[in-house]
């Protein structure tokens, strides 16, 4: 915990968790599937699904899927900025299962038809937590700098990635795997204290079996994280 | 040392960030606490429009004369309705600790730091003295109107802001400490019951009452009144009567103010609106 976790966020109101929180999980979503969107299906679950509404928790997943950060002026008009870009989106409320209350799913579709599924959690202070990508369940922050690679699953693959972070000195913080099944496709989410180099992301991409590369920057989700 | 100096050098050494670039993180959110308060007292209207214009109601009282008392109480009241307005109105606020109770801070330190004419660089401190506070309070109680109702957003807000001012008023750490146990003593118990679910009714005038907790904590720990239940197992108090609240008291709007007639009939008169 920091002081400016006390002392901050800097951001729009009304709720750190309704509103910064949302906002956050729109800017993870937006990395994730690599920027623009042209449409968007949101559901809501638990509290967010009571309360969205009045909270602007819509207007703030959406601001964030636009790109603005949790202290942007322009959030309160996020819904008429979508729509005049163009931009499809649909909210529904839902059941997502055993998960936080303030939980959400967002199922993307990027203008070249790419399609993602981000499941992500408000969890307080405008904290968040992304719970899950596409089939894969994650679990990590935004707050780090962080690699989400995709891969077919085999032995030596994390050790090929790691030992390729080592030689640039780039520590790990945290890390998690998942897999479909074994030797099928598999999802590592890799969060770091420094940023990667270019050229190791590169030869990472270029390792065999390696499927998608996604770099989340730390100021990710705010200059004030 | 204050309790400011020694929060900063110990999240200097955590971060590796130097104290000049703390410095300016902290005065990054100084600059929005002032703006927000300028942007409250013009008038302004929350998003549903339950409230508004509460902050100017305040200042144009204060100019005409017609208030009890005088500084730095007056103008703590307005500038935390103006800061909790502003909120309420999807304005650009810092979160203090939360949104909910983004106004007792500003209200608190930026009205004594008039009164008490003093420059940037100590209000500057008192925040992180104030963050330190709320740090102890998130790391052995909660800041969540979710986990233990008001008192934890609002009653922490008031801790903090009580501690943080008697330390601009040149108060001992000691007496800061005891600050804060007299704050927190008179918000025990607070329930957090939004009507309609929203951070507007009685959040925005909770705020601005919890101002006037803070200044008298502040003045009695000033004089020398020491707090009979240590500060430590004050806070510990407040987590253990959060989990003894009924969840109807901790922001599910179906108990407290929330389910009062009034209450009942704003909120379904905004669902039908929505």
């Amino acid at each position: 915990m920091s002081i400016f976790d006390i002392i901050g966020p800097i951001m729009i109101g009304p709720s750190s968790s309704h509103t910064a929180g949302a906002v956050r999980i729109g800017l993870a979503a937006r990395a994730i599937i690599g920027g623009d969107l042209s449409g968007a299906v949101i559901t809501l679950h638990g509290s967010f699904a009571e309360t969205y509404h009045g909270h602007g928790t819509d207007t703030a997943l959406v601001a964030g899927l636009l790109g603005m950060k949790p202290d942007d002026e322009r959030i309160p008009d996020a819904l008429q900025i979508a729509w005049e870009k163009g931009l499809k989106i649909q909210f529904q409320t839902g059941d997502l299962g055993d998960t936080h209350p303030n939980s959400v799913q967002l199922e993307l579709i990027s203008p070249d038809g790419t399609k993602r599924c981000i499941k992500g959690a408000s969890i307080g202070g405008g904290d968040i937590i992304i719970t899950g990508i596409d089939q894969f369940q994650v679990d990590f922050t935004g707050k780090n700098h962080a690699l989400i690679i995709s891969y077919r699953d085999q032995p030596g693959m994390i050790a090929k990635i790691t030992a390729l972070l080592a030689t640039e000195n780039v520590n790990i913080a945290a890390m998690r795997v998942s897999r479909t099944a074994k030797h099928f496709e598999a999802l590592a989410v890799i969060e770091l204290d420094q940023p990667v180099p270019e050229k190791v992301i590169t030869r990472i991409e270029q390792a065999p079996d390696v499927g998608t590369l996604i770099v989340l920057p730390q100021t990710l989700l705010g200059e004030d994280v | 040392m204050t309790i400011g100096e020694l929060a900063r050098k110990i999240e200097s050494e955590k971060t590796g960030l130097s104290i000049s670039e703390l410095n300016e993180k902290m005065e990054r959110r100084l600059k929005v606490m002032r703006a927000s308060v300028a942007r409250g007292l013009q008038g302004i209207n929350s998003k549903s429009g339950l409230i508004g214009e509460n902050a100017l109601k305040m200042l144009q009282a204060k100019a005409e004369g017609v208030l009890i008392g005088n500084e730095p109480l007056n103008s703590a009241i307005a500038y935390a309705l103006a800061v909790s307005e502003v909120n309420a109105a999807m304005g650009r606020i810092v979160a203090a600790p939360t949104a909910g109770s983004c106004g007792i801070l500003p209200g608190v330190l930026l009205s004594v730091a008039e009164t008490l004419n003093t420059n940037d660089s100590l209000i500057i401190e008192a925040l992180f003295s104030a963050g330190a506070t709320g740090e102890i309070i998130a790391r052995s109680s909660t800041l969540a109107g979710a986990a233990a109702g008001c008192q934890a957003e609002c009653g922490a807000a008031a801790a903090m802001a009580a501690s943080a001012a008697t330390e601009l008023a040149k108060g001992t750490p000691n007496q800061s400490a005891n600050a804060l146990a007299f704050a927190f003593k008179g918000l025990l118990g607070l329930v957090c019951d939004p009507v309609a679910g929203l951070v507007e009714v009685p959040c925005v005038k909770r705020n601005a009452i919890c101002v006037g907790v803070a200044l008298a904590a502040a003045n009695m720990a000033l004089a020398g009144i020491e707090s009979v239940i240590p500060p430590d197992e004050v806070i510990e108090t407040m987590a253990l009567i959060g989990r003894e609240m009924p969840a109807s008291l901790k922001e599910t709007a179906l108990g407290g103010l929330a389910a009062t007639p009034t209450g009942k009939r704003l909120a379904a008169q905004l669902m039908y609106m929505k």
